[in-house]
């Protein structure tokens, strides 16, 4: 991975933790969309301002015992896929988060 | 409290809500008296008033009420909210508590006005509109949801004969004091009757599935939460407002008991529903 990558939570959805389930709720619909654990570390640490890969060597390779240069390119394909349903916003710069909201 | 322009003046109250609908039609009010029967009825104070004004279907150069689109709009626009559809065009001020409403002369689109209003107000305060039957049983209400076909008259028209309907199309739930109540309403669905206009306390929602016997399986919080979320009517496009059913959906689905009934069409079922032990 050459490329810093960068998360920041889109804001039209909403996003609660309902039982053990991080639920996200899009906002122009009201559909709904439910987290798997990975998601929801990402979610959580996408602050807009956090390399993905300090994300992971923090938050994933010591919750699932997996190598970092696998864990990255796992992490970066969710990301991507998280962003594509318009959960995330994924970037190669950080994000001004001085006008975005959670 | 009437105007010159408008004389004639029904009170629908639902759900404890009193809406005055004033406009210059007297056989408008008598269609509405009817649709509403049950619901309406003078008070001195009404919770809000909405100045409606008839538009005939043929009013061709009338581009909002075009007669054709059927897609709900509900737009915040400052202080007021903006409710379109191609069958009416409505403007209502939550802090006056007034509004204006130009519609064609169809029941159904005041209903669909009147239905939306709910559907604001009630997100506000921590109660919704759901698609379901609603049957009080014993002092206590349950209400029955889930897809079309799946069963949502059916069991209402099962009920035993001392149950009482409160709709087998819109269920009304209200958060009062901490707890939830179903409320009775006009908004009919196959059995084109208004509901009974009272309320009782929400002992239960189900989801319901048609099968050979009679059962009823709970649900985890996430299955709960989906449950009322896909079957809440909301209409509007404000993502604050938007967030706040979350909220009340998940707020609902902590306090009340959500559960799948799986049930054959026929009057055992209610055998599931008996008086609290």
């Amino acid at each position: 991975m050459s490329t810093a990558l960068y998360l920041l939570r889109s804001s039209n959805v909403a996003a609660r933790k309902i039982g053990d389930e991080l639920m996200i709720m899009f906002a122009q619909d009201s559909s709904l969309f439910s987290l798997n654990e990975t998601a929801a570390i990402l979610w959580n640490a996408a602050d807009g301002s956090t390399p993905l890969a300090d994300i992971v060597a923090r938050d994933i390779c010591p919750a699932f015992d997996i190598d970092a240069e696998t864990a990255l390119r796992d992490a970066a394909e969710l990301a991507h896929g998280l962003a594509e349903r318009g959960i995330l916003q994924v970037g190669n710069q950080p994000f001004d988060t001085g006008s975005a909201t959670t | 409290m009437t105007d010159n322009a408008r004389p004639h003046s029904l009170d629908v109250g639902i759900g404890g809500v009193h809406v005055r609908l004033r406009t210059d039609s007297p056989d408008f009010i008598t269609l509405m008296a009817d649709r509403f029967r049950g619901f309406v009825g003078h008070v001195d104070a009404p919770d809000h008033v909405f100045d409606v004004d008839i538009v005939p279907v043929t009013y061709a150069e009338d581009e909002s009420l075009d007669g054709i689109t059927t897609e709900v709009r509900v737009l915040r626009d400052g202080p007021k909210w903006r409710l379109l559809c191609g069958d009416f065009d409505a403007e209502w001020n939550p802090g006056t508590r007034h509004g204006q409403v130009r519609l064609h002369p169809s029941p159904y689109s005041l209903d669909s006005v009147l239905r939306i209003l709910h559907t604001v107000l009630l997100a506000e305060q921590g109660g919704m509109l759901m698609h379901a039957s609603s049957v009080v049983l014993d002092g206590r209400a349950y209400l029955f949801t889930g897809v079309s076909e799946s069963g949502k008259t059916t069991i209402s028209r099962l009920a035993p004969p001392h149950a009482h309907l409160l709709t087998d199309e819109m269920s009304f739930i209200r958060l009062e004091d901490g707890e939830y109540f179903a409320y009775g309403t006009p908004f009919a669905g196959e059995l084109a009757t208004p509901g009974e206009n009272m309320r009782a306390p929400l002992a239960g929602i189900f989801l319901l599935a048609k099968g050979t016997d009679n059962r009823i399986d709970d649900f985890d919080q996430g299955q709960a939460v989906r449950t009322v979320m896909a079957n809440i009517l909301y209409f509007a496009r404000d993502d604050a407002l938007t967030s706040k059913v979350f909220d009340n959906a998940i707020a609902l689905a902590a306090r009340v008991p959500v559960k799948r009934l799986t049930f054959f069409p026929d009057a055992r079922v209610w055998d599931l529903f008996g008086p609290p032990a």
